[in-house]
């Protein structure tokens, strides 16, 4: 197989992740319908490497290597897509239970040290705290 | 009195656990009884047979039966009697089988005292009954149809061609509904005009039909087979006398005429003045003033009436009202379109170049004129469900006809201009019906495209007033932020605000969608719970041509039907009064819920038996019992609470149950098929509603022995008489008060609702009254006796 | 009128002028702000998990806090607790909604607070300024404004917190007219702009700032282009992404034109006639003295 495309198995292991998810997001990922409309209103869409729908798709069928995109980490949990969702689901639910997958196996996202000094004497105090909170374990 | 009583064995089911023998020894030599007899199955031929012998040679004037639930044989009998020449309301039945046999399989002594009770009560209440007539009502043949769309029209021609006289009311200036606001139609893009046209002349010319155009329902009322209705007639200000025969069509009124309104034909795509015909295939094809923009009234301008050679106008035209009695309704009010301002991500209302699915139809309806009304531009998006399948706004229903409305417009958009770039938006591309598939391929080969997306937000471009949409095309996983001359939003059907009084009126349910409800989803689509109420089109969901005119066709032979007999017999079940106990205090007039209750002209109440519905609701407003119910009359309840509690030992506990006839009655006998355990100290007497116990019956079986009182009804969502909780609540409240006054505080009446199906509820609740009854102290005989209400 | 106060972090280091113009103009309204006694970190950024109740303990004990004050008499029947910082408001309503819908999750906090005095009863309600202005009456408001903004283009900008989801919204998501209607009672004219709620980028600031510059440019030539003087925010967090932010907007786009970006009391100060220690304009990034001077309404 030389190409990208990948073949894949809908097996027991892909219902368990996605029970998974389910739970600890409290959303009901089966019920998206793929409109897309969570994808487009996204402000962040354009830096991320798989879109918001992509993230729900793939949650559903239970491909864990949407734990290795950048899209969760991308997003700010700005609730755009919670309010516009046509099926009432919050997808910055699901986003949080998938960084919250990877941070509880203490592997977190940012670190101090690579903040420089002079960003750390201007930026806000919300700012750290709240990266600090969402991106750490 | 001569009392026929039998005892039927039903195979051993009854008399294997039921000591059939005890029953008839307790019974037996009691005045009134002329004859018991035991059959093993009283409802085959020779069980019946036995019945209409003993009548005609014993000459008996009451039947009292113990068998099964008289849910399964009680018309049986009933016409058993009729055929031996009894009048067929002179029979009693004793629910020995689900009741007590079956229920109480375990305890065979129990459940033989249960038994023994409950022909008491059965033997009771014959000894009251008396002949009941079924009062025939006179069908005649009018129809009102409410709405003069395509449904309306449909129907109101099938019901006029098979002989009804058919009253037409439409609230427009023209017939024809919606549809006149459509170009062509899908799949055939045969154009909606030209297909409505002949039949809205048809229905105008038909002589069984009475067409009012700008008329309005103010009130309407009845509700079975007989409504009356009061229609306003609004005013034209053109006058009635003038027709236009005589008119020479000259429209130099509407040339003169200095004020100007968008056009709702048009959608305001185009205007017209304040003097104006509504569509060019507009019927009556008559002009209208519409007052609030004409300047007569403000400023006098009389420039329609000057030019006008046949001085047709009339503006001090004042509206009229007429009366009406029909036999049946159709229901055919159609819908409003989503108003898209509700979602304020699509600039609806705000963005010039932003319309909705109608203004679309009469763009694309102009479009091939030189000098069309609206252009629309190189690049044309189309924006689906909205308004539809959106939780965000409450409304999770598809509203069935938009892929295919976009499809259409899209298509004859690319036919008449094929230089534009036209894109549709969905979520799903519902082509279901008739040569939908087919339609929506050839659009495809049209070069229209198809993205799968929602577009999650439309901003306006300042200057040149294009349309930005951003929207994920979820099949190549790539986010499209583009501009776009022209947006089409697919708004969906949603209920017609003007159909909210009507249905009020005549007090019909609405689906969670919010259109009307229809009896049954699957076998009665155009029925309603309301006898003689029908429905037809888009008022009770969204839906396309088609299926419009089906409905129609369905309502009209629907209201055929139910008219042919000619003479439709009531259930004799009715309330009535009994006039030399009426004291013309008049505390009943006002408290049915059906306006069945009047006063006559010698001041005392009288029952409407054609609008009277048996629900006993009032019984309970009469101070001196004498609005009563037949068949469940006052006397008749006292006797079998009376019989059912006389048996009770000191030390034991009963729970007296009133149970409706279509929920309560029902659990307990599916209770009993199922043969589910449960509690023997309760017995259960039939009523036609929980609302039909006045807290006077309630005191008296507190004083006659009962424990506990419980009320069971069908839940309040669903119920047939959907007053009948708030009387029911109001009736408890007045005799926990009495109760309580007597000195007994804890908790002894009880109301409960219950479905037919909620078994394990049912006997929960026996199980949890039984044991209360034990907790609770026990009710000592002096207070017993101050409660009984028929004794000082 | 006396009303519990929530500050927040940001507000007592960076966006101290945020809290100095806010009690300033609430004084000179009759308002007082009594800061909250012992409170502890918001609990920003909330958790949007269903299983981490421990992160709802930091907020549920700033709200015991009201409890507190009004059991002690410090404060009278005030159970109203008011907050500046969006993210603190939306953080802690959140919390809020969640005691409020699951009694068996309030009482597990307050098991795990048992060395609280009291356990919390689930009586505090959360507020922000603008709600506190708009139940007074933005007409009541325009009563009291001493020097109108005449001529002044205010473009409001939301963010996401005070808005969204729309369960703790202070109104409507897609279509708000709280701050328009504020604008307007201060006299001045409220701008129509599409970018009014578009996220600003938020913490990305901290590790990834180039969307937060790219998401700046976007909101901040917006506002231009529809013609706005100036922006008001509610947020620190937005008030750095917007306007410290513009070094690096400038830097990366060429046709950028800087525009000032103020907290919204600052400006409730100017035209209540309060002060320069008030209103503070000297602690802003992008200087807006110049524009006001511009429009008259400085010296």
């Amino acid at each position: 197989m030389t190409g990208n495309v990948k073949k894949i198995k809908l097996t027991d292991r892909s219902v368990e992740f996605l029970r998974q998810v389910e739970e600890i997001s409290g959303e009901e990922i089966t019920v998206c319908e793929q409109c897309g409309t969570c994808s487009g209103g996204c402000p962040f869409v354009e830096e991320m490497d798989i879109t918001p729908s992509q993230i729900m798709r793939k949650v559903m069928i239970g491909q864990e290597d949407v734990l290795q995109s950048r899209t969760m980490w991308i997003c700010a949990s700005c609730f755009t897509c919670t309010i516009r969702c046509p099926r009432k689901l919050d997808v910055s639910k699901v986003a949080e239970a998938l960084r919250q997958i990877e941070l509880r196996l203490a592997i977190d996202e940012i670190d101090l040290n690579d903040i420089s000094e002079n960003e750390l004497e201007k930026l806000p105090t919300i700012a750290i705290v709240g990266a600090y909170r969402k991106l750490t374990g | 009195m001569k009392i026929g009583v039998y005892l039927c064995q039903c195979g051993g089911n009854i008399s294997n656990t039921v000591d059939i023998d005890a029953v008839q020894a307790h019974i037996d030599g009691r005045e009134g009884i002329f004859s018991i007899k035991q059959n093993s199955h009283m409802c085959s031929g020779a069980g019946q047979k036995l019945i209409t012998d003993d009548i005609a040679e014993l000459g008996l004037d009451r039947v009292v039966i113990a068998s099964c639930s008289p849910q399964f044989h009680e018309k049986t009998f009933r016409e058993a009697l009729s055929k031996a020449g009894m009048n067929p309301y002179l029979l009693e039945i004793a629910n020995f089988r689900e009741h007590c046999s079956w229920a109480h399989k375990d305890k065979p002594e129990d459940a033989t005292r249960k038994a023994i009770d409950l022909i008491d009560a059965a033997i009771a209440k014959a000894e009251h009954d008396f002949a009941l007539e079924e009062k025939k009502m006179q069908l005649g043949n009018d129809v009102l149809v409410i709405g003069a769309g395509i449904a309306g029209i449909q129907a109101s021609l099938d019901l006029a061609d098979s002989g009804k006289n058919v009253t037409l009311v439409e609230k427009m200036p023209t017939i024809g509904g919606n549809m006149t606001i459509l170009t062509k139609t899908f799949p055939t893009e045969d154009c909606a005009a030209c297909i409505l046209s002949p039949k809205m002349a048809e229905v105008q010319g038909h002589p069984n039909v009475d067409l009012i155009v700008d008329g309005e329902i103010e009130s309407i009322k009845g509700h079975r087979l007989h409504f009356e209705a009061v229609v306003k007639h609004k005013p034209r200000y053109i006058s009635p006398e003038i027709n236009m025969d005589d008119c020479i069509g000259c429209a130099l009124c509407e040339e003169a005429c200095p004020v100007e309104a968008p056009n709702y034909w048009e959608q305001g795509v185009t205007k017209r003045k304040a003097i104006y015909i509504p569509a060019p295939h507009a019927i009556p094809y008559k002009y209208i003033i519409d007052k609030e923009i004409c300047l007569h009234d403000g400023n006098g301008c009389t420039a329609c009436l000057d030019v006008c050679p046949q001085k047709a106008m009339v503006f001090d035209q004042k509206p009229e009202r007429t009366e009406i009695a029909v036999d049946a309704v159709v229901v055919a009010t159609g819908y409003d379109i989503f108003d898209a301002r509700e979602k304020p991500v699509f600039g609806y209302g705000e963005f010039e170049n932003v319309v909705n699915g109608l203004e679309m139809e009469r763009i694309v309806d102009h479009i091939t004129e030189k000098h069309p009304p609206r252009d629309v531009g190189k690049r044309v998006a189309f924006v689906q469900c909205v308004g539809s399948r959106d939780e965000q706004i409450g409304r999770e229903y598809c509203s069935r006809v938009c892929c295919m409305y976009s499809v259409k417009l899209a298509s004859l958009l690319k036919q008449a201009k094929p230089e534009t770039d036209i894109y549709i938006f969905y979520t799903d591309l519902r082509a279901f019906g008739k040569g939908f598939e087919e339609y929506y391929k050839r659009a495809q080969k049209m070069g229209i495209k198809f993205i799968r997306g929602k577009p999650a937000k439309l901003t306006e471009i300042p200057d040149t007033k294009q349309v930005t949409v951003l929207v994920e095309d979820t099949l190549s996983r790539q986010i499209i932020e583009s501009e776009f001359d022209l947006v089409v939003l697919a708004t969906g059907m949603t209920a017609n605000k003007s159909t909210e009084k009507i249905a009020e009126y005549l007090k019909l349910a609405k689906s969670d969608d919010g259109f009307l409800k229809e009896a049954h989803p699957k076998y009665r689509p155009v029925d309603t719970l309301v006898e003689g109420v029908f429905l037809a089109g888009t008022v009770q969901g969204p839906k396309d041509i088609p299926d419009t005119v089906a409905q129609g066709s369905a309502a009209a032979a629907r209201v055929i039907g139910a008219l042919a007999k000619k003479e439709f017999a009531i259930d004799p079940m009715l309330a009535f009064v009994h006039i030399d106990l009426c004291n013309k205090c008049g505390k009943c007039f006002d408290v049915c819920p059906v306006n069945a209750i009047t006063q006559t002209e010698n001041g005392k109440a009288f029952v409407k038996q054609t609008l009277c519905l048996g629900c006993g609701a009032c019984i309970s407003s009469c101070p001196l019992e004498a609005i009563d119910l037949n068949g469940y009359s006052n006397v008749q309840l006292y006797s079998e609470v009376n019989a059912a509690l006389t048996s009770k030992e000191p030390d034991e506990r009963r729970l007296l149950i009133f149970g409706d006839s279509s929920c309560a009655y029902r659990v307990a006998d599916a209770a009993g098929v199922r043969k589910m355990k449960y509690a023997t100290d309760n017995r259960m007497l039939m009523v036609p509603s929980s609302c039909r116990v006045t807290p006077n019956l309630i005191a008296y079986a507190f004083a006659k022995g009962a424990d506990a009182v419980l009320l069971g009804d069908c839940p309040e969502k669903g119920n047939r008489f959907d007053w009948a909780h708030e009387f029911t609540k109001k009736n408890i409240a007045a005799v926990k008060e009495i109760l309580a006054n007597a000195g007994i505080e804890d908790e002894r009446v009880f109301f409960e609702d219950f479905t037919a199906g909620q078994l394990a509820k049912f006997v929960d609740t026996m199980n949890f009254l039984s044991d209360k009854m034990l907790k609770n102290k026990a009710i000592d005989e002096e207070t017993r006796q101050k409660l009984n209400p028929l004794e000082g | 009128m006396k009303i519990p106060y929530y500050p927040g972090c940001t507000l007592k280091t960076t966006a101290d002028y945020f809290e100095t113009s806010a009690i300033a103009s609430a004084k000179a309204l009759g308002i007082e702000m009594v800061e909250l006694p012992d409170w502890n970190c918001c609990g920003v950024v909330g958790s949007l998990t269903s299983d981490d109740l421990i992160r709802h303990l930091a907020p549920v004990r700033n709200m015991l806090r009201v409890e507190e004050m009004n059991a002690r008499g410090d404060i009278e029947n005030e159970n109203r607790l008011l907050t500046l910082c969006s993210m603190c408001y939306n953080t802690l309503q959140r919390t809020n909604a969640r005691i409020k819908q699951s009694s068996e999750d309030l009482e597990s906090i307050n098991n795990i607070m048992y060395l609280e005095e009291e356990p919390y009863k689930g009586t505090t309600e959360v507020v922000h300024f603008f709600q506190l202005l708009e139940e007074m009456g933005f007409d009541e408001l325009a009563k009291k404004i001493v020097k109108p903004l005449k001529g002044l283009k205010i473009a409001p900008y939301y963010g996401c917190m005070l808005l969204r989801p729309e369960e703790l919204g202070i109104d409507k998501p897609d279509d708000p007219t709280i701050m328009e209607n504020f604008v307007e009672s201060l006299g001045a004219d409220a701008v129509q702009w599409n970018a009014r709620s578009i996220c600003c980028g938020s913490y990305h600031t901290v590790s990834n700032k180039e969307i937060v510059v790219k998401l700046a440019y976007e909101i901040l030539h917006n506002a231009r282009k529809c013609g706005a003087d100036l922006l008001i925010t509610s947020c620190p967090l937005c008030a750095f992404n917007l306007d410290n932010r513009q070094e690096e907007v400038e830097a990366q786009y060429l046709d950028f034109e800087p525009i000032p970006v103020l907290y919204f009391s600052q400006l409730l100060a100017l035209a209540l006639g309060l002060g320069v220690e008030a209103t503070a304009f000297d602690k802003n990034y992008i200087d807006p003295r110049p524009i006001l001077k511009k429009k008259g309404l400085l010296k």
